[in-house]
């Protein structure tokens, strides 16, 4: 089944048609609203006006999760704040993203494609176990849901147990989550004995965080389900960005919506088609938060020739890696120069240390490791416990996610 | 009006490309005014798509460039597959791209006949033409008022009649894209509601329509999709239903609506 058939199966010059119509106006209002991207644009000395292909888009400059960040929390609107009825965040608030009625129209289209690309339909019965809150994973995969008209369980992140109840119970047909809390899932029935006929389980949607072959084929197994990756970010729109059709050779990119270029991550330049590089993406339709040419740190590379499933929308491998050093836990990002700035405001400074992240059994753990001098106050222990329970404390409900806090010798931060 | 079927206008073969018109980069002005910055646009086949835009943004200019009045300075416009942009007018005219222009402009000293017996002139060197007759009849099922006045002068019609026989001369051409400027210009508000309906009725007959007007709200109720133009660029594509939720071009083009406002003062 194909949502919209007449946007997802176009021929290419038609698309690249739509692309470029999009693109000049989407440059138009960013250039003519967003004080950012005109001095950008000025400093290059590109006038929007000057774009007349989709390569001539190579011209203006990339933007950074950094430049999102300079411009908190409402700098790169392109919108006055009464037209934006929504407002998301990414993890630790530093990036804040906004839409109209509009886009989150558009949104529920896009995240209803790659639902019914993974195999979901009006009769399915959807047990969404992504965080309803300040992230974007929940919300999208429920308009988009909702949208196919399919019966939503909104049972958001936590409690495996009521999770599983539910999934036995309300006789859940598909389930969305991310691939760890998934495994998790999958792991947890298996150690109870229960049968996997005791599910109607058919499809899982995973998302949030990288999905390797290991766990998938896990995922499969445990819970006799087809389980499709599905791609997007919060800086671009939240989940809804590219998905995997049940055909599971890459990811479908919504094209209409999203212009995508891969290019090598030291020099810039467009990588020679095939070849990996890091995803770059603008946005051809957002209205409240147009991003130009957004660098996502995310390594991949586009598939050539068609899909089995019909649709003529580019694919993407699923992402490994990424550019940078920020960690995926959990689908949460975690940025190790943030673990710094809450160390040093919650202890003044920010005594040597390590994050340590722990992908056994697919369920990811963040550790901080915290090196102490050798103590020979042993009447400190109390101490050393407050100071523990207050980094985890801490650092848990910045991140938004569990954080363990291990003391070590210093020592042994060093490998 | 499914009865109406039978007198449908032709519609072109399903193997043509999949946009009627597809302009890209299109600049165009006057001397050294540029009015058109670079727009680029399509319409698929029997869609109406409506351009809406502030006095002066430029949407008369698009219309004028399109039929080849005003010159493409750069760009391309592919009509039908074909590129069209250095066309002459009259060439655009009968390969079956037809204006119908603001203010109606038809043969006042002429009957209401021979004003639509002109407009079949575009078609008559078409392989494929029909006898004016039968064309007539056609545009006579669509306007039964045109028909009543058929010996009339056309300048001493109504302007809503003026206006309905300068779509029925574009329609005697028998045209696969339809051009209008805005044809509910001038008009009194129940005149123009009907000629909404007439485009309404013009679109499930399977024409293809690109429609300029600026009373935005009722011409975004009959299109599917729309363009917003501001100084010569396009700003926005949406479909109509977007258009008229988006609160910036509800602001900026269509005023208040007031029956809108008054259904929710008493919903409350």
């Amino acid at each position: 089944m194909i949502h919209e058939p007449e946007r997802e199966c176009m021929a290419k010059d038609t698309l690249a048609a739509l692309q470029l119509e999009a693109l000049q106006a989407v440059l138009a209002r960013a250039y003519l609203h967003v004080p950012f991207y005109r001095k950008r644009f000025d400093e290059v000395r590109v006038d929007p006006d000057e774009v007349r292909s989709l390569d001539d888009l190579r011209r203006l400059p990339f933007t950074t999760r950094e430049d999102l960040q300079a411009n908190y929390p409402y700098g790169l609107f392109a919108v006055p704040l009464r037209e934006v009825v929504r407002i998301h965040a990414s993890t630790c608030m530093s990036v804040v993203v906004g839409y109209t009625r509009n886009d989150i129209k558009t949104w529920s289209e896009l995240m209803a494609r790659i639902l019914v690309a993974g195999g979901v339909s009006k009769d399915d019965v959807v047990q969404i176990a992504l965080g309803y809150n300040l992230s974007t994973g929940g919300f999208g995969v429920h308009y988009g849901a909702e949208r196919i008209g399919a019966s939503v369980i909104p049972t958001s992140t936590g409690n495996t147990r009521r999770q599983l109840k539910i999934m036995r119970d309300f006789k859940t047909t598909a389930l969305v989550a991310t691939p760890g809390y998934a495994a998790h899932l999958s792991r947890t029935l298996h150690d109870q004995g229960t049968p996997r006929g005791a599910l109607s389980l058919r499809v899982a949607l995973l998302g949030g965080e990288p999905l390797s072959d290991l766990v998938r084929r896990e995922i499969q197994d445990r819970l006799g389900v087809i389980a499709t990756d599905n791609y997007g970010l919060s800086e671009v729109m939240g989940p809804g960005v590219a998905g995997e059709c049940v055909e599971r050779s890459g990811l479908h990119i919504n094209e209409d919506h999203f212009l995508v270029e891969v290019v090598d991550p030291k020099s810039l330049v467009p990588v020679p088609a095939g070849e990996p590089g890091e995803l770059v993406i603008t946005t051809l339709s957002k209205e409240a938060f147009p991003v130009i040419r957004f660098r996502t740190r995310d390594i991949t590379r586009l598939f050539p020739g068609t899909c089995a499933c019909g649709r003529t929308t580019v694919r993407m491998a699923r992402v490994e890696r990424r550019s940078d050093d920020i960690l995926i836990v959990r689908g949460v990002k975690v940025d190790p120069r943030r673990v710094r700035e809450l160390f040093v405001e919650i202890e003044g400074h920010a005594s040597a240390h390590r994050i340590l992240v722990e992908r056994s059994g697919g369920m990811d753990s963040l550790t901080l490791l915290v090196g102490v001098e050798d103590s020979s106050d042993l009447d400190e222990v109390k101490t050393q416990q407050e100071r523990l329970d207050r980094l985890r404390r801490g650092l848990s409900s910045e991140l938004g996610l569990t954080v363990s806090v291990r003391l070590v010798e210093p020592a042994s931060l060093v490998t | 009006m499914p009865e109406r079927k039978t007198n449908a206008l032709p519609v072109a073969p399903a193997a043509a490309p999949a946009h009627v018109l597809r302009l890209r980069n299109l600049e165009s002005g006057y001397g050294n005014l540029k009015v058109l910055r670079h727009v680029s646009l399509h319409i698929s086949r029997g869609e109406i798509v409506c351009i809406i835009g502030a006095n002066g943004a430029g949407k008369t200019t698009l219309l004028r460039t399109i039929v080849g009045l005003v010159r493409a300075q750069s760009g391309e416009i592919l009509f039908e597959g074909r590129n069209i942009t250095a066309a002459r007018t009259e060439a655009i005219a009968r390969s079956g791209c037809s204006l119908v222009p603001e203010g109606r402009q038809v043969f006042a000293p002429l009957t209401v006949r021979e004003n639509l017996l002109l407009g079949a002139t575009a078609q008559e060197r078409r392989e494929d033409r029909v006898p004016s007759e039968d064309q007539l009849a056609r545009v006579f099922a669509l306007f039964p008022r045109l028909e009543e006045r058929e010996e009339q002068l056309a300048g001493t019609l109504s302007g809503g009649e003026q206006q309905m026989l300068a779509l029925g001369r574009a329609l005697m051409a028998r045209p696969s894209l339809i051009l209008l400027d805005e044809p509910s210009m001038g008009l009194a508000p129940l005149v123009a509601k009907e000629i909404f309906s007439t485009i309404r009725r013009l679109r499930d007959e399977g024409n293809t329509v690109l429609l300029v007007e600026q009373n935005a709200r009722a011409a975004l109720k009959v299109a599917s999709r729309g363009y917003v133009l501001e100084n010569g660029r396009i700003m926005l594509e949406e479909t109509a239903e977007s258009l008229l939720a988006n609160r910036d071009v509800v602001r900026a083009y269509l005023g208040r609506d007031l029956d809108a406002e008054q259904a929710m003062d008493t919903g409350r």
